[in-house]
């Protein structure tokens, strides 16, 4: 039980896929533009996940160590066009929007890595508790990003306005840098930050130190 | 590593096979199932954004200040197929089917633009294009809606032009997909942008496509405010209206449709 409790709940914050293992950060920059995108984005990576870390986990005794990274590949492949077709039939609008990005879940590092990290040396259970809780790892991170990204570049989040912007008559003018990705990439960072300033047992070792100066004279 | 049973090649090939054979069973299976629903969202999409460059249908929205969804205010369009050469209507296809930007990718169904003709950088163009008629309770033209699509900054503008029943002057403009830079480019979506459009003059007194993107505008019908910051995104919009509604465009079907009035388009 603490077991699966672990592999639900430690990969949330304490070994977090995207800020501590850096992964998945592709999608992270791409879909996080609005709130309702990053939602469907979160529940397909959960599904596929989850669904891909069972499947895994089911034929692990039979799979020739060979060719295991391909039965994996295909089993989540499969899984993401599944997620894709469902996606393009019930929320089509969104799905357009989503574009290449659901189909990129195959590429995902998070879900490969999992399944060949974890699903193949463990029982089906144990697995879709580890592959729930990295997807609800990443799923948390790209909330956060989405939650800062769409009010600061349009003003509104979900079609709820927050600051009526200068084009709608109002006060606000909308950082449209934060629709482009690199503005991810400050908000992910800044997240790391905080996340190891909370827990600084996830900080790195620094690689080098900074020599002090010995040269006691002004550069000129 | 020692070779088992398990390492074995025929249990590779076993395996290989059938887990092959499941997923594939899985994938088309729901793909199967799902593409009449997905056929529905593709079609009703296409019809909001006519509607939406018709000034039919708000921006984001799905119905009307009346209620009405795409499909059902969708109904007093008739949709036609142009052989865009000579601008006569054709039925060599299917208007309900037909796929015009698939069309332009073939030698078969498209011809090669020169680099001059080629204002709008499309590479080819389709032989037959689509044009949406609508018309109101006693059959006269109200809008004539053709699609539209040319480079910008970054990729291709897809969109619609919807022209009014004079056919010079044009109602609206919508695009519905394109990779311009937010904030800049991507303003071609601003809605006070897209406004500026209704009762643009698009053709000068020969006939020739006119309307121009500027910077000040002068009293001239012909004139809209380019978008600022976006010169490429602007010149790419002059050249697309320009290409479409002109002679390699729909440009001779709007010539037929001008003299004779109503009696050729129906």
């Amino acid at each position: 039980m603490a077991a699966g409790k672990k592999a639900l709940v430690d990969p949330i914050f304490d070994n977090n896929p995207i800020a501590l293992q850096v992964l998945g950060i592709c999608s992270a920059l791409a879909v996080t533009i609005s709130m309702s995108n990053t939602l469907v984005m979160c529940a397909a990576v959960i599904f596929v996940t989850t669904l891909s870390n069972v499947a895994v986990s089911l034929v692990r005794n039979h799979v020739p160590t060979n060719i295991r990274i391909i039965v994996q590949m295909t089993i989540i492949a499969s899984l993401v066009i599944v997620v894709d077709q469902v996606l393009q039939a019930l929320v089509y609008d969104i799905s357009k929007r989503l574009s290449v990005f659901v189909g990129l879940i195959i590429t995902n590092c998070i879900v490969l890595g999992r399944a060949e990290a974890f699903a193949m040396q463990n029982p089906p259970g144990l697995s879709a508790l580890d592959g729930l809780g990295n997807a609800l790892g990443y799923s948390v991170i790209l909330l956060l990003v989405a939650v800062f990204r769409e009010p600061i570049g349009t003003g509104a989040i979900m079609g709820f306005e927050l600051f009526k912007t200068v084009n709608n008559g109002g006060w606000y003018v909308p950082n449209g840098m934060m629709l482009l990705s690199p503005s991810a990439f400050f908000i992910i960072g800044l997240l790391i930050w905080a996340l190891r300033e909370w827990k600084p047992s996830q900080a790195e070792e620094p690689e080098y130190e900074i020599a002090s100066n010995l040269q006691y004279r002004e550069a000129y | 590593m020692p070779v088992g049973p398990r390492e074995g090649i025929k249990n590779i090939l076993v395996v290989s096979v059938i887990v092959c054979l499941l997923c594939s069973i899985v994938v088309s299976f729901t793909a199967v199932s799902l593409k009449p629903r997905q056929d529905i969202n593709k079609e009703l999409d296409r019809k909001q954004n006519i509607l939406r460059a018709a000034g039919l249908l708000p921006a984001g929205e799905t119905t009307d200040a009346q209620g009405r969804g795409a499909a059902e205010l969708f109904e007093s369009f008739e949709v036609r197929a142009v052989d865009l050469q000579t601008g006569e209507f054709t039925s060599d296809v299917d208007p309900e089917s037909y796929d015009q930007i698939r069309a332009a990718r073939f030698p078969e169904s498209s011809r090669d633009l020169s680099p001059e003709e080629d204002i709008a950088t499309l590479g080819r163009r389709e032989n037959i294009g689509l044009a949406y008629f609508k018309r109101n309770a006693a059959g006269e033209l109200e809008r004539l809606v053709i699609p539209v699509r040319g480079y910008g900054l970054w990729g291709t503008l897809f969109g619609f032009l919807a022209i009014n029943s004079d056919l010079m002057t044009s109602v609206g403009l919508s695009f519905y997909s394109h990779k311009e830079t937010p904030g800049l480019g991507g303003e071609v979506d601003n809605a006070s942008w897209k406004a500026s459009w209704d009762g643009v003059m698009l053709f000068d007194e020969a006939g020739e496509p006119a309307v121009r993107l500027v910077k000040t505008r002068s009293d001239s019908e012909y004139e809209i405010d380019a978008l600022s910051g976006a010169t490429l995104t602007t010149r790419g919009v002059e050249n697309l209206i320009a290409f479409w509604t002109g002679e390699l465009g729909y440009g001779p079907m709007l010539a037929r449709l001008k003299p004779a009035g109503e009696q050729q388009a129906s």
